[in-house]
C-alpha cells in the first residue's frame, strides 16, 4: 500500500506521546494562525484561480471564519482538555469520577473543493487541539488550493505528526485501506457510504458532513425585500456551491410573484445589470459540474438570469418559477446559482413536502410571524435550522454543525470539533480502603444481603445506582 | 423477508404519527417499563437463571437493579434532558435566539447480547424511549429464555407499534440489518461489530458499538494485595467470567505473582466455599460451543488453581494460570470465561508498553497505593473506561459515558449519555426579519472597507 509507510510513521510519532502536551498543541495551532496570516494572499489567489471566488467571499469564509475557530480553540483549550468531574452516587462518594478527553491517535481529514481551505482547516484545528496526529487530504478538484496546502502547510506544522496527501479517487481508495483512528469526511452521501464502509473494516469511527436539498419556506407574512436579500445572499454566495445554501423555495403562488420582483432587484443591487462583470460573483468549479447545472436549467421557467458561458464556467444568478417536484432541478442537490421556486398552498403542504424527502442539512423558514417559524421548526427534521436568514447559524461556534440521515452523521465547530476528535473515557479512581462497604456485593449471598440491597435501591427515586 | 420490512415500516409509521414526541407519552412508557420489571420480577429472574444458571440475588443485582436505577434517573431527568439549551451568542446574533434542540432520531435498532441478556436490551431501550424514538429490539437468541420473555412482555406493557421485538438468529438479524434505521446500538463482539457497521454504512446510519477486548489489570507491588485480589476475584468470576468488562488478564511483577495467586484462592474460598460446583452463587458457561472454546485455551498452560470442568453442565471451575506467555492462545482472544492468566512484567513502563502494543480494550484496571503511578497508567494508555483500585465500578457511575474505543467499540451510553446517543442535537438560530441594516455589511458589492470592518 503506497501510504502504509506514511501512516506507520505518523503512528510511531503518535505512540511517542509528542502531541499530548498542551504546549505542543498550542504551538501547532499558533502555527496554523501564522499560515492564515502569512499566506492570506496566496489563499485568495488560489481560490480565485480555482473557481473565481470573489475576494470578499474568500476572505470571509476561508480566512475570517477559520481564524474565529482558531481563536475560540486557543482561548478555551486548557478548559476543554481538563478532566470533567461528574456527580457520584452513594457507592462512589469518596472516589474520584471523571471523564478524561483522550486523543484517538492518527486521524484522517478528507476535504471537498467548495471551501478548499476552510473545510480541512476547521476540522484540523479540532484534531490538533484534541492531541491527534493528522493526515489531510485536500480536494484534487481545486488544483491551485491543493498545491498550496500540499507545498506550504507542512512547513508550518511538525512534519513528524502532520502530513498532507494529494490523491486522486483511486489513490484515496488505497489510502482508506489503512487503519485510522478517526475519519472526518466532508462531501456527498454516495461517497460518504464508501468511506463508512471502508471505516467499518477497521472499526474506525467517522464524522460525515454531507448534504441534501435544503428547503426554504417563505410564508405570506413577511418583508419580501428583506427575505429576497437574505435568500439571494445565501443562494448565490460562492456561485451556489455551498452545502448549506437554500436549495429551493416553497411558497404560495402570490408570494412567488412578489419574490421574483424582489429577487430581481436584489440581484441587480448585488451584482449589477450584468453579473458576469461583477467581481463579487463566482464561477463553477469544473466543466463536469457546469454541464450538470446547465442541464437543470430546463426545469420550470427562467424568471431571472439563465445566461451561461461555458468557457468561463459562468452561470448567471438564476431563479426558476413554476417548478414541479418531478423536474430535474428537484431531483438532486443543486450546488449552483439556480434557485427554483415550487409553489404550495400553505404551510402545512410545505411541511409535508419537506417531510416526504430526505432530511436535509438545514431547513430555512421565513416569516414575520414567529408561530410560523416555530411550526416549521417543530414539525420538520434537519441537521440545523435557521429562521429568517440563511447560512448564519454556522458562524456561531457555540452551535453544533452537522447533518442527520443522508445529510450526515456527527457534528463539529467550536468545542464540538474538539469533542469529535477525542475519546471521552469514563474513569473512576477508587479508594483501596473502605473495603467493608463492598461486603454487600460479595458472595456468598444471603437473603439478608439481598434485602439490604433492595431496600437501598427502593429509596432511590432521585435516581442513581446504589450499593452493589 | 417481508416480515422485517413490515415491522420496521410499522415502527416508522408510528413514529411519524408524532405521538412519541410528547414528554408525557415517553414518561408513561417508561413508567410502564418500570411496572413490568416490578410485576414480572419472578419471571425475569427465572429466565436469566435458565439461560446462565444465575442465582436470584446475582440476577437481581446484575440486571434488574441497574434497570430500575436507569428508569428512575430517566423519568426524573427527562424534562431537563429534552429541554432546548440556549448557547452563547456573538455580536452579530446578539438579538437572536440561538439554541440546541434535542430531537428524536426516528426508528432505532437495539441488538442485545447473551451475557447480561436483560439489562443489555433494557438499558439502551430506556434511553431510546426517553429520547422519543420508535424502537426495534433484537435480543440475543443464545440467551433464548430471556429473549422469549422479552418478546412476550414488552408488547404487554408498551405501545406495540412503536416498540417491537424481533427474535431469531443470524439470518433474521442479517435481514433486519438490510432495513433502514436512524441509529443502531449493537452489543457484542468486534467481528460482528464490523458487519453491523458495514450494513449501517449503506444507509448512512450512525452506530454505537459496544464491543470487547482483553481488559488488562495491572497490580503494582505497592498495594494492599488482599483487598485488590478480592475485588479482582469478584469481577473476574462474576457471571462465570462472561462480562465484557471483566479483568481479562493480570500483569504484575514476578515477585508478587505467587502472593497474587494465594490471595485470589483465598477470596474464591470466601466466595464459593470448598466445592465451587455446589455453590448456588457460581454460574455456568452459556453453551457447549463457548465451553469448548474456553477449555481449549487451557491447553499447555500452567494451572496454578482450578482447571476442573464438566461438559454436561458447562461447568468450568475458577481457574488461574501463571507465567503465561504473551504469544499463547489464551492471550490472543477475549477469554470471556473463568480463566485468569497472569503475565509478569518488571515495571509499570513495561506493563504500559505491553498494553499499548495491543488493541485498545473496553476497560483498564490498575491497583496501586501510588496515586502518581495510577495517573501515569491512565495518561499513557487508551481504553474505553478505567477503574483504579477496583473493577467494573466506572460502569456503575451513571454520569460516566460507557463505551469502547478502537477495537472495543465506538459511541457510549448509560444515563444521560443514552439520551444523547439516541437524540439529534439540532442547531437552531432564529433571527428577526427586521434590522436588515446590520446585514448590509455582508452583501455585495463588496469593498475593502467592508472586509476590514
Amino acid at each position: 500500500n503506497p501510504y502504509a509507510e506514511l501512516v506507520a510513521r505518523l503512528r510511531a510519532a503518535w505512540l511517542s506521546g509528542k502531541t499530548r502536551p498542551m504546549e505542543y498543541r498550542v504551538a501547532q495551532l499558533e502555527a496554523l494562525g501564522r499560515f492564515l496570516d502569512e499566506k492570506k494572499q496566496e489563499i485568495l489567489e488560489a481560490t480565485a484561480l480555482d473557481m473565481g471566488k470573489p475576494r470578499f467571499e474568500a476572505e470571509f469564509s476561508e480566512i475570517i471564519l477559520c481564524k474565529n475557530e482558531l481563536h475560540e480553540t486557543l482561548n478555551n483549550l486548557s478548559h476543554w482538555m481538563k478532566d470533567e468531574h461528574v456527580y457520584k452516587n452513594t457507592a462512589t462518594r469518596l472516589d474520584s469520577a471523571f471523564i478524561r478527553k483522550d486523543p484517538y491517535g492518527v486521524v484522517l481529514i478528507i476535504a471537498p473543493w467548495n471551501y478548499p481551505i476552510h473545510l480541512f482547516l476547521v476540522p484540523l484545528i479540532g484534531a490538533i487541539a484534541a492531541g491527534n496526529c493528522v493526515i489531510v487530504k485536500p480536494s484534487e478538484m481545486t488544483k491551485n488550493s491543493e498545491k498550496l496546502v500540499a507545498e506550504v502547510l507542512p512547513n508550518y506544522l511538525d512534519k513528524d505528526c502532520f502530513a498532507v496527501v494529494t490523491a486522486s479517487v483511486q489513490e484515496t481508495t488505497r489510502l482508506l485501506e489503512n487503519k485510522f483512528d478517526y475519519i472526518f469526511y466532508t462531501g456527498i452521501p454516495s461517497v460518504g457510504r464508501i468511506i463508512m464502509t471502508a471505516a467499518a473494516k477497521h472499526l474506525t469511527p467517522v464524522t460525515l458532513e454531507l448534504g441534501g436539498k435544503n428547503p426554504c419556506y417563505v410564508s405570506d407574512t413577511c418583508d419580501v425585500q428583506n427575505v429576497a436579500q437574505r435568500v439571494a445572499w445565501g443562494r448565490f454566495f460562492n456561485a451556489g456551491q455551498t452545502c448549506i445554501a437554500p436549495d429551493y423555495i416553497l411558497c404560495s403562488v402570490e408570494m412567488q410573484e412578489k419574490l421574483v420582483v424582489a429577487l430581481s432587484k436584489v440581484v441587480n443591487d448585488f451584482y449589477g445589470s450584468n453579473p458576469r462583470e461583477s467581481p463579487d460573483f463566482g464561477r463553477i468549479v469544473g466543466d463536469k459540474q457546469f454541464q450538470r447545472l446547465y442541464a437543470l436549467l430546463c426545469s420550470g421557467q427562467v424568471a431571472i438570469g439563465g445566461e451561461t458561458d461555458e468557457a468561463e464556467r459562468y452561470i448567471a444568478p438564476t431563479v426558476l418559477v413554476d417548478v414541479l417536484p418531478s423536474d430535474p432541478v428537484m431531483q438532486e442537490e443543486i450546488f449552483g446559482p439556480i434557485l427554483p421556486i415550487v409553489t404550495v398552498a400553505n404551510m402545512d403542504e410545505a411541511i409535508d413536502f419537506i417531510n416526504s424527502r430526505e432530511r436535509p442539512l438545514v431547513v430555512y423558514a421565513f416569516s414575520s410571524n414567529s408561530k410560523v417559524v416555530n411550526q416549521v421548526l417543530e414539525r420538520t427534521s434537519s441537521g440545523g435550522f435557521c429562521g429568517n436568514d440563511t447560512l448564519m447559524h454556522v458562524t456561531l461556534t457555540s452551535l453544533p454543525f452537522g447533518g442527520i440521515g443522508s445529510s450526515g452523521l456527527g457534528k463539529y465547530h467550536g468545542k464540538f470539533t474538539f469533542d469529535t476528535f477525542s475519546h471521552h473515557r469514563g474513569c473512576l479512581h477508587r479508594n483501596m480502603g473502605m473495603e467493608v462497604f463492598n461486603a454487600l456485593r460479595y458472595p456468598p449471598y444471603t437473603q439478608q444481603k439481598l434485602g439490604m440491597v433492595r431496600a437501598a435501591s427502593e429509596v432511590k427515586r432521585k435516581g442513581t445506582c446504589t450499593l452493589l | 423477508m417481508e416480515k422485517m420490512q413490515q415491522v420496521v415500516g410499522r415502527a416508522r409509521a408510528a413514529f411519524n404519527s408524532g405521538r412519541c414526541r410528547s414528554l408525557e407519552f415517553r414518561l408513561q412508557q417508561l413508567k410502564a417499563l418500570e411496572r413490568m420489571v416490578q410485576e414480572k420480577e419472578k419471571e425475569i429472574l427465572a429466565a436469566i437463571k435458565a439461560d446462565l444458571h444465575k442465582c436470584g440475588h446475582n440476577a437481581y443485582s446484575h440486571e434488574l437493579l441497574g434497570v430500575l436505577g436507569e428508569l428512575a434517573l430517566a423519568m426524573d431527568k427527562l424534562p431537563s434532558w429534552a429541554a432546548p439549551q440556549p448557547v452563547k451568542k456573538n455580536l452579530l446574533t446578539m438579538r437572536d435566539e440561538a439554541y440546541i434542540c434535542p430531537e428524536p432520531l426516528g426508528v432505532v435498532l437495539i441488538i442485545g447480547a447473551w451475557n447480561y441478556p436483560f439489562v443489555l436490551v433494557m438499558q439502551p431501550l430506556i434511553g431510546a424511549i426517553a429520547a422519543g424514538n420508535a424502537v426495534v429490539v433484537k435480543p440475543s437468541e443464545i440467551s433464548e429464555n430471556t429473549a422469549r420473555l422479552v418478546a412476550d412482555l414488552l408488547p404487554q406493557y408498551l405501545d406495540r407499534e412503536l416498540y417491537s421485538v424481533v427474535t431469531g438468529g443470524v439470518p433474521e438479524t442479517t435481514e433486519l440489518l438490510t432495513q433502514r434505521f436512524d441509529h443502531i446500538l449493537y452489543t457484542g463482539n468486534s467481528a460482528v461489530g464490523k458487519i453491523v457497521m458495514a450494513a449501517a454504512a449503506k444507509h448512512l446510519t450512525p452506530v454505537t458499538l459496544e464491543l470487547g477486548g482483553k481488559s488488562p489489570c495491572y497490580i503494582d507491588k505497592d498495594c494492599d494485595l488482599a483487598v485488590a485480589c478480592r475485588r479482582i476475584t469478584w469481577g473476574k468470576y462474576m457471571n462465570c467470567g462472561q462480562t465484557c468488562i471483566a479483568p481479562d488478564y493480570i500483569l504484575c511483577d514476578p515477585s508478587i505473582q505467587s502472593k497474587v495467586v494465594e490471595n485470589i484462592k483465598a477470596a474464591l474460598q470466601e466466595f464459593y466455599g470448598e466445592d465451587v460446583k455446589s455453590s448456588p452463587d457460581y454460574e455456568r458457561i452459556i453453551n457447549k460451543r463457548h465451553f469448548k472454546r474456553i477449555v481449549g485455551l487451557l491447553e499447555g498452560q500452567k494451572i496454578a488453581h482450578g482447571g476442573q470442568t464438566d461438559e454436561a453442565s458447562c461447568f468450568i471451575a475458577p481457574t488461574i494460570l501463571t507465567d503465561v506467555s504473551p504469544e499463547s492462545k489464551v492471550m490472543e482472544e477475549e477469554i470471556f470465561g473463568p480463566v485468569l492468566p497472569i503475565l509478569t512484567v518488571k515495571s509499570v513502563d513495561e506493563a504500559i508498553e505491553f498494553i499499548n502494543r495491543r488493541e485498545k480494550p473496553l476497560a483498564l484496571y490498575v491497583f496501586s497505593n501510588n496515586k502518581k503511578l495510577i495517573r501515569q497508567v491512565i495518561s499513557e494508555t487508551s481504553s474505553g473506561g478505567v477503574t483504579a483500585n477496583d473493577v467494573f465500578m466506572h460502569a456503575l457511575v451513571p454520569d460516566l459515558p460507557f463505551g469502547g474505543v478502537g477495537n472495543s467499540g465506538m459511541g457510549a451510553y448509560h444515563g444521560k449519555h443514552s439520551f444523547e446517543t439516541f437524540s439529534h442535537r439540532r442547531a437552531c438560530l432564529i433571527k428577526d426579519l427586521k434590522m436588515e441594516v446590520v446585514n448590509k455589511l455582508r452583501y455585495p458589492p463588496s469593498s475593502q472597507k467592508k472586509v476590514d470592518w
